[in-house]
């Protein structure tokens, strides 16, 4: 009940927030939410902490910035597109990693995306450090102009919203239980009779494959796919934006998501520029010492607390 | 010229030598990590924030103070080691009981504060800092030209890499530091100051930042960025010697330089990125890393 | 939202006005905003960053703070050397704040994205500090304007003496992205033509600490001169690492592009001697000294760099446009900008070319040794003038832009 309320409240939220905000300001806040909401279901569901997911948001993105500007292709198919080749690398990807643990995990997932990285940097169709500029937005299902602003805001928003809606499915299935159950207890779910292993790589594959679909829309919302996308500075920030909004929750990601991009977007104008290290260093730390929990967790507990 | 297969064996030598030499400074570099790691369980993403501290310490200590590089190579890890206590007892001991993750994260925010706060005072360009009168110079030998700061760099990494390990594994001292960590509770019993010796083994390591930080003045920008590039790379030196094996970060980082200069000569794109390619190899082969122990 | 309400108003109003006939299209929102986009906390920030802004603000100023009996606003923002922020800044620019002008400038790859955002949205884009020269080719725009110096002109400027003085073997340590293989190939190609060849190349990643191993290849190569194709502290460092292992006593080591603050930081016992080729130097006559004392004032002391310098005069120059016309309307502003020649302590002996490039004086100096320096900013001394004409090459007809 409490959940539907909320989805409820976010749709008429979403809809009604371009009318009094810079659409494209959103639409950022848009595919990062869904990457956050992509990379919570690997930390906060199954607690596995990837630190090379900006490899799949990168993938999705190049692929459907090449499609769009060398095929004629729609913009919907080019998303398609971008997200099953995420997908599929997450799958090869996803396999590898799985086998390991904790820190070793991490480091994988490392070290596998500074692969692609390098893969990206050099090869042709990328334009190396300049990225694919000048990506057409295309005209969805032949025929809605999305060059305007508010077309392609309600296009993301719909992106988002189905993402956010197979994460929910996702989490809340039997599957999502059982990713839970390795979560919790881990040796209690492979004597259960679990392929632990499995169900680890199928969680990882759909992460990347949401992922991918956020850099893809990205790629369309901004024209452009660059290598910023790959890099792990990407990695460390999508872990910030999960870990501020509370990880393991149902809109944390999306509630850090808008917090780090707003704090970015804010900053970064203006004399407080040369801060943003400094403040998001400062996040980092406050967050660790005292709101473990997120923002959303906390307001949880808040909740629990008094009400 | 001699050659070998189309190869100029002379240059190749030249370039096993400087990879030599970048590794000893990796070992350098990774030993602190090891420590931090192997008997702390903290994963300290300020490592590269800390070695940069190092090179800014001696810069600022040579500028506003006179403190010259001999002087900086004692004081400045001492006040590198400083804040590392600093930084241990205030930030990361409220947390050393959760999830290791958050000791990175933690430590990965400080580095980013550190960061900016150089660039802001300092700005982006780097600092100069000369090679020491006592070293400038060079011999030729018979296939290249060595500078004498570069053979200095050998020589101090490894006396202290060697110290270092030698302490740590074979003397009482060591051993206590071992137990402290793996068994608190025994120790702490024996009447050993566990905390203490924490703080200390992080002092410690992190001092070994700032020496490094000092050691690289010299010969590379002073500049704020100069930690953050490091650290990846001497992360992964560290994970692929077997997060914990001090031995093994030596042994790797060492490695690793000679195989990143081998990589330089025949591809030098690839050069940043060989190291990685190494560790998804190894971690996949031997997930303890390559001198680590099976859990 | 304010703003939002603001430009309605305006909308509203200028309805009006255009309905009642006036033909003097004014200014599109009852002011001209000018933005600074650059690096301001990363590898760059020295270069363009608060001192671009610091700039600009002097040149709206100098102007006199309005223009059409209208206030001028400056805003300004950090693009962190990436080319995703930086045009989503420029695209916020122009659709919600009614942004004019885009200055700064400074990554070449930022450069690139952005200036198609400002030319999607008919605004002008006033280059100060890329390096690039694809603005004025192959991604040639009527709305490019670009400023300072650019490849071409480093190559002619450094490259060109030093071949035809008889140093004929080249080898090239590049920076391994667009723009360390744009002045690579822009330099190689002057070399070929003055009968000189190149006998190497190493393509260093960004960013890489240690160069040894690079300078011992350009050593063995056997070259007459090893070009740093690099910029930031990637020229620094690799410049550090030639005079430590002796190639600077060896050979001619020739930096493609140096900033005043880069050479700052090296010791001039490294860099003493060293040719190159500069947009702007503050010690020039007594009009830089003029004008860079009182940038130095507000800025803390750092002397101007070439494209903080290039900000201002382009600054200047658009602001006199905007007066000339009477509106900001883009076409007509580019067209006057275009149709009179900038001039002023930074614009010598210049013009705008119809494909955008501004071909002014450039100089070429030469790094002074410890003994010839009389304070901390003494770094150039002035070898030669060199023409712009001789400078920037020839226009490309489809850049033509009349």
């Amino acid at each position: 009940m409490q959940l539907n309320k909320s989805m409820i409240a976010l749709v008429v939220l979403g809809l009604l927030a371009p009318l009094a905000l810079y659409p494209v300001f959103l639409m950022k806040v848009l595919c990062f939410a869904l990457f956050a909401c992509a990379f919570n279901l690997l930390l906060g569901f199954v607690g596995l902490l990837s630190f090379g997911h900006a490899v799949f948001l990168g993938t999705g993105g190049y692929i459907t910035g090449y499609l769009m500007s060398t095929t004629g292709l729609t913009p919907e198919i080019s998303i398609l597109a971008g997200t099953l080749c995420a997908a599929a690398l997450g799958a090869v990807y996803g396999k590898l990693a799985v086998k390991r643990e904790g820190i070793y995990f991490a480091m994988v997932t490392l070290a596998l995306a500074q692969l692609m990285f390098f893969v990206y940097l050099q090869a042709p169709f990328t334009g190396g450090e300049d990225g694919l500029q000048g990506v057409p937005r295309g005209e969805l299902f032949g025929f809605i102009d999305l060059s305007d602003n508010m077309n392609m805001y309600y296009f993301v928003f719909a992106i988002f919203l189905f993402g956010f809606w197979l994460v929910n499915r996702t989490i809340h299935s039997p599957f999502g239980q059982i990713l839970k159950a390795i979560r919790e207890n881990e040796p209690r779910a492979i004597s259960l009779g679990y392929n632990v292993n499995d169900y680890k790589w199928a969680a990882f594959v759909i992460s990347a494959a949401l992922a991918g679909m956020a850099g893809s829309t990205k790629t369309l919302v901004f024209q452009l796919a660059s290598l910023n996308d790959v890099h792990w500075h990407m990695s460390g920030e999508v872990v910030l934006m999960t870990l501020l909004g509370g990880m393991g929750t149902i809109f944390g990601p999306i509630v850090g998501a808008a917090s780090v991009v707003g704090i970015q977007n804010y900053l970064s104008g203006g004399e407080l520029g040369n801060y943003i290290h400094i403040i998001m260093g400062l996040i980092f730390v406050v967050c660790v010492l005292a709101f473990r929990n997120g923002i959303v967790g906390e307001f949880h507990k808040l909740l629990k607390k008094n009400f | 010229m001699a050659t070998f297969l189309g190869i100029n064996l002379f240059g190749l030598f030249g370039q096993l030598l400087v990879g030599l030499i970048n590794g000893s400074f990796y070992a350098l570099l990774s030993l602190g990590l090891a420590i931090i790691f192997g008997l702390l369980k903290i994963i300290n993403f300020a490592q590269g924030a800390m070695y940069m501290l190092g090179a800014f310490a001696a810069w600022l200590a040579l500028q506003y103070l006179g403190i010259n590089y001999w002087a900086a190579l004692i004081v400045v890890p001492l006040a590198v080691g400083a804040i590392g206590i600093l930084m241990e007892r205030y930030l990361l001991r409220p947390i050393a009981n959760e999830d290791h993750l958050y000791s990175l994260l933690l430590t990965f925010g400080v580095a980013l504060i550190l960061q900016g706060l150089f660039t802001h005072m300092f700005g982006s360009s780097g600092m100069p800092y000369n090679i020491p009168e006592e070293l400038k110079g060079g011999s030729r030998l018979p296939f290249m030209y060595l500078p004498n700061y570069r053979a200095w760099i050998i020589i101090a990494s490894l006396v202290v890499c060697v110290s270092t390990w030698y302490m740590i594994e074979k003397t009482k001292l060591g051993a206590y530091l071992r137990a402290g960590t793996e068994n608190p509770q025994l120790m702490q019993a024996f009447g050993i100051n566990v905390p203490l010796i924490v703080t200390l083994t992080f002092g410690f390591g992190v001092g070994l930042a700032g020496f490094a930080g000092v050691m690289a003045a010299p010969v590379y920008s002073v500049s704020p960025e100069m930690g953050s590039n490091m650290l990846i790379v001497v992360f992964a030196i560290v994970v692929i010697g077997g997060m914990g094996s001090i031995g093994g970060a030596i042994l790797t980082g060492l490695g690793m330089g000679v195989v990143e200069g081998l990589t330089k000569y025949f591809y030098p794109e690839a050069s940043t990125t060989i190291i990685f390619l190494v560790m998804v190899i190894v971690l996949l082969t031997k997930p303890a890393g390559l001198f680590g122990k099976e859990a | 939202m304010k703003s939002m309400k603001k430009s309605l108003l305006t909308t509203a109003m200028m309805t009006a006005i255009a309905a009642s006939g006036a033909n003097a299209a004014g200014l599109s929102d009852d002011k001209v905003k000018i933005g600074v986009l650059a690096d301001m906390g990363g590898v760059y920030a020295d270069i363009c960053g608060k001192g671009c802004v610091e700039a600009v603000k002097m040149a709206v100023e100098d102007f006199g703070g309005t223009v059409l009996g209208k206030p001028i606003e400056v805003v300004s923002a950090d693009d962190q050397n990436k080319p995703d922020v930086g045009s989503a800044k420029a695209r916020e620019w122009v659709e919600s704040q009614q942004v004019d002008a885009v200055t700064g400038l400074v990554s070449s790859a930022v450069t690139g994205a952005v200036t198609k955002v400002l030319t999607d949205a008919k605004k002008i884009a006033l280059i100060s500090t890329s390096a690039s020269h694809a603005f004025t080719t192959k991604a040639c725009s009527p709305y490019n304007a670009h400023w300072t110096y650019n490849v071409v002109a480093l190559a002619n400027g450094t490259v060109k003496p030093m071949v035809q003085a008889g140093k004929k073997k080249w080898f090239f340590i590049t920076a391994d992205y667009a723009f360390g293989h744009a002045l690579e190939k822009v330099a190689s190609g002057v070399i070929a033509n003055n009968g000189g060849e190149v006998v190497g190349k190493v393509r260093a990643p960004l960013g890489t600490t240690d160069f040894s191993s690079y300078v011992l290849q350009a050593q063995s190569s056997g070259a007459d001169v090893v070009a740093l194709a690099n910029a930031g502290s990637d020229f620094v460092n690799s410049l550090k690492t030639a005079a430590e292992f002796g190639l600077t006593e060896m050979v001619d080591v020739a930096g493609l592009l140096v900033f005043t603050p880069n050479a700052k930081a090296l010791d001039p016992t490294i860099a003493g001697g060293m040719k190159l080729t500069t947009g702007f130097y503050w010690d020039y006559d007594e009009e830089t000294r003029k004008w860079s004392q009182r940038f130095m004032e507000r800025t803390g002391g750092a002397i101007p760099a070439m494209g903080q310098a290039g900000a201002y005069s382009a600054t200047m120059h658009y602001l006199n446009a905007v007066k000339a016309v009477g509106t900001d309307e883009s076409d007509a502003v580019m067209k006057q900008m275009k149709a009179t020649q900038p001039n002023d302590f930074f614009a010598r002996n210049a013009t705008l070319r119809a494909d955008g490039r501004m071909v002014h004086d450039m100089y070429q100096v030469r790094i002074k040794n410890a003994d010839e320096r009389k304070g901390e900013n003494d770094i150039f001394a002035l070898e030669k003038v060199i023409k712009g004409e001789e400078a920037f090459g020839a226009m490309l007809a489809q850049c033509n832009f009349k």
